[in-house]
């Protein structure tokens, strides 16, 4: 074990760094999910095959998205940072990282979401249009909570994708486990830091997966009819 | 009353306006179980979806107790529809729903109030006799339970009118009269129009009064039941409603071929009996279908003459014609 991995140890810094990468990872995934939930039900609506079809809306909203996609996220951070600077005050740190974190993320959920929109069958709605439902009803009572267990599945495959954006926070100052492996063990020649952030890395994604995955199976009443109370 | 006027439906394509329906002009009475029935590809799930603009017709109109659904603002029509009641072949239950929620789906659509709810859910789930049954999951159901839970929540909004696509097509035969039991019910007790859209003869012959048959676009046969299946004028009808009928006289023997109608009419003696001793002559009966309703006959038979002539078989249609049953010539 070589001194600095000991001193890391020592000094807390390794489990400051799996916290600082939780917690950006977390609170960037419900911000992106607060923008792009609402954007993936608008594209999987207005699709020529939704509930709502509006094909200017759709097509100009998966073309914004498609670009927000194509940029690579290192690029997409720099280029952006004085959207964080309007937003959070500073384009520095870990509040900086989040807002690139929701800006890169936001569009990846949308496609998420409206892919998971889009698997709920047309009987189902034409089922709910002939009770007299109407479109907001649609969304709510029916494309929602019948594509939930789709919907979760998709939030852990987001959540991981943006554990692994959060790894170039080093970039801009911010912390976490990524900027450790870089800074205390590639520029230091100190391969078992890097190796060390690696596992814990493997194990918070694991952990992730497996609790996403439990949560949807236990909540998807196709598979899992348990009585409700 | 429901009253379908020169309605047409056509899609557009890139070869050109696909017509499904066309030139349809059908009137459902208060206290009717109609059947609407064609051969696949006929426009007769289109027709039922047009009837609660599920479809947007292209031409015509629908008048439900007189007012033209193809007219009224969205919001009416969003209303409308809570008067009509719909289930289909795939149930299209919502999974992640226990039954009972199921049932609560269209109350909560209907902003009704949550006692109100749970009142009318329990007499709904007592109605299709599955009280035992709210707080499962749709994937714990067969498909006729599925069904039931879908009948209950097509009407629990009190609906005057319940269309039916396709609604028995995924369900076996005994599954299927239960489920034909239960609409039939549903349309003597609580008053229920009933419009069922079919491919099979035996749903209609089970329960509708009155029937349209659909075939291309078109409506090519409608009546009470009792006279289209006495006499079905259609090749699509005929097909339908007699398939083994056809076959019985495209058979080549070589003898006139006498088709008889029974109308209904109260024959006094049974006919082919009555038909040797008075006449002594002797019949070959190729096909015979005949059915009660309401004590009197319908349906067909068909009987040739061995080695008739002309004049053997002039007497036999005179005799016929003397007792009142049709009869059609077919080679």
């Amino acid at each position: 074990m070589s001194d600095i991995l000991q001193q890391l140890l020592q000094e807390n810094i390794l489990w400051q760094g799996v916290w600082e990468t939780v917690y950006m990872t977390l609170i960037s995934t419900v911000f992106a999910y607060i923008i792009g939930l609402p954007l993936g039900v608008i594209l999987g609506i207005t699709d020529e095959n939704g509930i709502r079809p509006i094909k200017w809306l759709n097509t100009a909203l998966g073309f914004i998205i498609n670009v927000f996609r194509s940029i690579p996220f290192l690029i997409l951070m720099v280029a952006f940072l004085p959207v964080a600077k309007l937003i959070v005050k500073t384009s520095l740190g870990n509040k900086a990282m989040i807002v690139m974190l929701v800006i890169a993320a936001a569009p990846y959920v949308a496609r998420m979401v409206e892919s998971s929109i889009k698997e709920i069958g047309s009987g189902v709605v034409e089922a709910a249009k002939s009770m007299g439902a109407n479109t907001w009803q649609i969304i709510y009572k029916v494309l929602i909570p019948e594509s939930k267990p789709s919907l979760i599945i998709g939030a852990v495959i987001s959540t991981i994708t943006i554990l692994g954006y959060s790894a170039m926070a080093g970039t801009i100052g911010a912390g976490g486990l990524g900027k450790i492996a870089i800074s205390y063990g590639h520029q230091r020649y100190k391969d078992d830091v890097i190796w060390v952030c690696v596992l814990l890395t493997v194990i918070i994604v694991q952990l992730i997966q497996v609790l996403g995955t439990f949560i949807a199976k236990k909540t998807d009443r196709r598979i899992n009819p348990k009585k409700q109370k | 009353m429901i009253e379908i006027k020169n309605l047409e439906k056509t899609y557009p394509s890139k070869s050109g306006d696909v017509v499904a329906l066309k030139d349809i002009n059908l009137t459902v009475e208060d206290g009717d179980i109609y059947g609407i029935i064609g051969l696949s590809g006929a426009g007769k799930s289109t027709l039922v979806r047009c009837i609660n603009l599920l479809e947007k017709p292209t031409d015509g109109q629908i008048l439900i107790d007189g007012e033209d659904l193809t007219k009224v603002s969205k919001k009416r029509l969003l209303e409308l529809r809570r008067n009509i009641g719909m289930i289909f072949q795939h149930f299209n239950l919502l999974e992640q729903r226990t039954v009972e929620d199921n049932v609560r789906f269209p109350l909560e659509i209907s902003k009704v109030k949550r006692d109100e709810q749970n009142k009318r859910i329990e007499r709904l789930l007592e109605i299709v006799n599955l009280s035992d049954k709210a707080k499962s999951y749709p994937s714990q159901l067969s498909g006729g339970q599925k069904q039931r839970v879908a009948i209950a929540r097509a009407l629990a909004t009190n609906p005057k009118y319940l269309l039916c696509d396709e609604a028995t097509s995924a369900l076996d035969p005994q599954t299927t009269e239960s489920i034909l039991d239960l609409l039939k019910e549903i349309n003597q007790t609580l008053g229920v129009t009933v419009i069922i859209i079919t491919h099979e003869m035996k749903v209609i012959e089970k329960i509708c009064t009155k029937v349209a048959v659909i075939d291309h676009s078109n409506v090519v046969e409608n009546g009470k039941v009792s006279d289209v299946f006495a006499d079905p004028k259609s090749d699509v009808a005929k097909q339908l409603i007699i398939p083994d009928l056809i076959r019985a006289t495209a058979e080549k023997t070589g003898d006139v071929k006498l088709r008889l109608i029974f109308n209904g009419e109260v024959t006094d003696r049974p006919l082919i009996s009555a038909l040797a001793l008075d006449l002594g002559i002797a019949v070959n009966i190729l096909y015979a279908d005949t059915k009660i309703y309401d004590k009197r006959p319908y349906g067909h038979m068909v009987i040739t003459i061995p080695n008739g002539d002309n004049e053997l078989i002039d007497r036999v249609t005179d005799y016929l014609a003397q007792k009142g049953i049709n009869y059609k010539k077919e080679l």
